[in-house]
């Protein structure tokens, strides 16, 4: 890719000191302002499919039901996330190592790109001819240009990556940094290489898709199709993970002025995670007939363990940094006064850190359970599986980035935040609608409700079904949790889109709010029983503990269910 | 993380700090393991008569 020579102009930011490079940070608003309206979309989609899956109310007719999963599951799983994480992979190289933007007429293609993709797919799903659902599983047939709006698409993402990839080759060249990249910068280069595979993978299979839609090839072998999909579907979900994990750290440095407690650990785990993590797309096809126990339970009960490894370091190295950070600024009495004192109010912080809770005790536990191969039976299908992916990208990713939203608004767009009571009330709403949504549909997925199901009574069928009353309950209660998370969404949006709009401009002599780096004074004066972070170190251990006790109960159930003599 | 010469690096910090080599790394691995053994999964299964 052509490095552009010509240099950008430059701004320093008053509330945080960064040089921030003004082609970048206008291409990071227009991406991220895209990536709201899109989550918009997504989420009004997100209403409707809720309503439905409501027993008692039921909104939809079956195709609109379909119409609207399927434009939820694309938009709020693909659409808004990636343009969202292009806009990081724009600004965090940029302003971290106070360089240019490499190619920016490349990265306004894949602007361009992105948005007529996500377009031409949006019609051809709203032309009502290929509600075939974000997997869109052969032989399930969707309108050609559904399939080319999804290829456009990765291929601008795949340029967004390039560009990213070309912003560190100028930095190193001008020599903006010395020694290794800082982690958060490391971080979104671990996200665009699993980009490039996830990509890859798509594009293996969607171009094939889309030829056969146009009639030029034959067939597409469906099992075949899942696997190479799955690389592409599952994938797509762990660039959320490294990219919202990436915010975490950032965040961490810029409200506590917090270090990673190991510089060195941190990195050699998004190494497991650039070695491992895609090893999760085999949850999906635990139950898939033909293909052999070894490479299911090498992929994800070995493999995949390594990466869940991974992600237990840094679920205790970011909120160890913070309660180290914390400690050092005078909050060290008792396990959590560090933690107590926490500015809950603001929703940078309070979004990071339900982001991590809900990720960890909600999206984390589940999907290690579900990927043993034995107790997928069990919730193989089920309405189980939205519930775990719930909590790990909309109560992890989206959260995440939500709360770097927030942190943005005023160093990119130089506003104001807007209506600050409702938006420090706003994390908890989403993230708390988010969370009893989650946890409500995977008890009525564990009782046998199956996902992607317009009436999961059978209704005037032959085979009719009378479900319990409990599992009745738990499809309700966990419908009126996604509506209380819609609000939270929709209030997102809101904020987001009147603090540009009207918004008050952050004065000329505003103070930097970036935390200063923690006191980096001895060790020996913090924390308690030999733990620089004893609070984080019992909050690990909770997370363990709760995590062997849920293991051991799904497989009691399900030696309940297929019981062998 | 580290500012020392390249020759007093570890092993593991030289890994860390290829970029590239961690590119090689991100795609080999999931598309051997993954990809290329689950293709040959699929393929070898015998056709029904």
């Amino acid at each position: 890719m052509a490095i552009t020579t010509a240099q950008s102009p430059f701004r320093t930011d008053p509330l945080t000191g960064l040089r921030i490079d003004l082609t970048a940070a206008t291409l990071v608003k227009v991406n991220a302002v895209l990536a709201v309206v899109f989550l918009l979309v997504g989420g009004t989609a997100g209403l409707l499919v809720a309503l439905t899956r409501w027993p008692a109310v039921h909104l939809l007719p079956a195709d609109l039901f379909y119409m609207a999963l399927t434009v939820h599951g694309i938009v709020a799983l693909m659409v808004w996330i990636i343009f969202f994480e292009i806009a990081v992979l724009y600004f965090v190289p940029t302003a971290l190592l106070s360089c240019r933007l490499a190619a920016p007429k490349m990265a306004w293609t894949q602007v361009a790109l992105m948005t007529i993709g996500a377009a031409i797919t949006a019609v051809a799903i709203l032309q009502g001819d290929s509600s075939v659902m974000m997997t869109s599983y052969v032989p399930m047939n969707a309108a050609p240009h559904f399939y080319l709006g999804l290829i456009l698409f990765a291929v601008g993402a795949l340029i967004g990556c390039g560009v990213f990839w070309g912003t560190l080759v100028i930095a190193k060249e001008e020599k903006t940094y010395e020694g290794s990249l800082p982690l958060t910068v490391y971080g979104c280069m671990v996200a665009t290489v699993i980009a490039v595979f996830t990509i890859a993978s798509g594009a293996i299979i969607l171009i094939p898709t889309f030829l056969w839609s146009l009639g030029l090839i034959k067939s597409i072998d469906p099992m075949m199709y899942r696997v190479i999909w799955w690389a592409f579907g599952h994938s797509s979900q762990q660039i959320n993970v490294t990219a919202h994990i990436t915010i975490w750290y950032t965040v961490a440095g810029l409200a506590f002025g917090a270090k990673p407690m190991s510089e060195k650990v941190s990195r050699t785990a998004f190494l497991l995670y650039i070695l491992f993590l895609q090893f999760g797309s085999v949850h999906h096809l635990l139950s898939d007939p033909g293909l052999s126990s070894a490479w299911k339970i090498f992929n994800t009960s070995y493999m995949m363990y390594l990466a869940v490894l991974a992600s237990l370091i840094h679920g205790l190295t970011v909120p160890g940094s913070i309660e180290v950070a914390q400690r050092r600024n005078g909050l060290n009495n008792g396990l959590f006064e560090w933690l107590r004192k926490c500015p809950w109010g603001n929703p940078v912080f309070s979004s990071t850190i339900l982001s991590i809770i809900i990720f960890g005790f909600i999206g984390g536990i589940t999907g290690v359970v579900m990927s043993v191969e034995q107790v997928n039976m069990i919730i193989h299908n089920t309405i189980y599986v939205p519930g775990h992916f719930h909590g790990t990208v909309a109560g992890g990713t989206t959260l995440a980035f939500m709360g770097l939203t927030y942190y943005l608004i005023p160093v990119l767009f130089q506003r104001q935040v807007i209506m600050k009571p409702l938006a420090a009330l706003q994390p908890w709403l989403f993230g708390g609608g988010m969370s009893v949504f989650a946890l409500a549909i995977m008890g009525a997925g564990t009782l046998g409700v199956p996902r992607r199901h317009w009436d999961i009574t059978f209704a005037g069928q032959a085979l009719g079904y009378e479900w319990p009353g409990l599992t009745q309950m738990f499809m309700a209660v966990g419908e009126i949790g996604g509506v209380i998370a819609v609000v939270g969404g929709a209030l997102f949006c809101l904020i987001v889109v009147g603090s540009i709009l009207m918004g008050e401009p952050v004065p000329a002599d505003a103070k930097n709010i970036v935390a200063p780096p923690a006191d980096a004074g001895g060790h020996k004066e913090i924390g308690a029983g030999g733990f620089e972070a004893p609070g984080t170190f019992v909050l690990a251990m909770v997370l363990f503990v709760t995590l062997v006790l849920y293991y051991f109960v799904n497989f009691k159930y399900l030696a309940t269910l297929w019981t062998l003599t | 993380m580290s500012n020392e010469p390249f020759e007093q690096q570890t092993v593991l910090q030289r890994i860390l700090d290829d970029i590239n080599f961690i590119m090689c790394l991100g795609l080999v691995v999931p598309t051997v393991f993954y990809t290329l053994w689950g293709v040959m999964e699929v393929a070898t299964i015998p056709l029904g008569k």
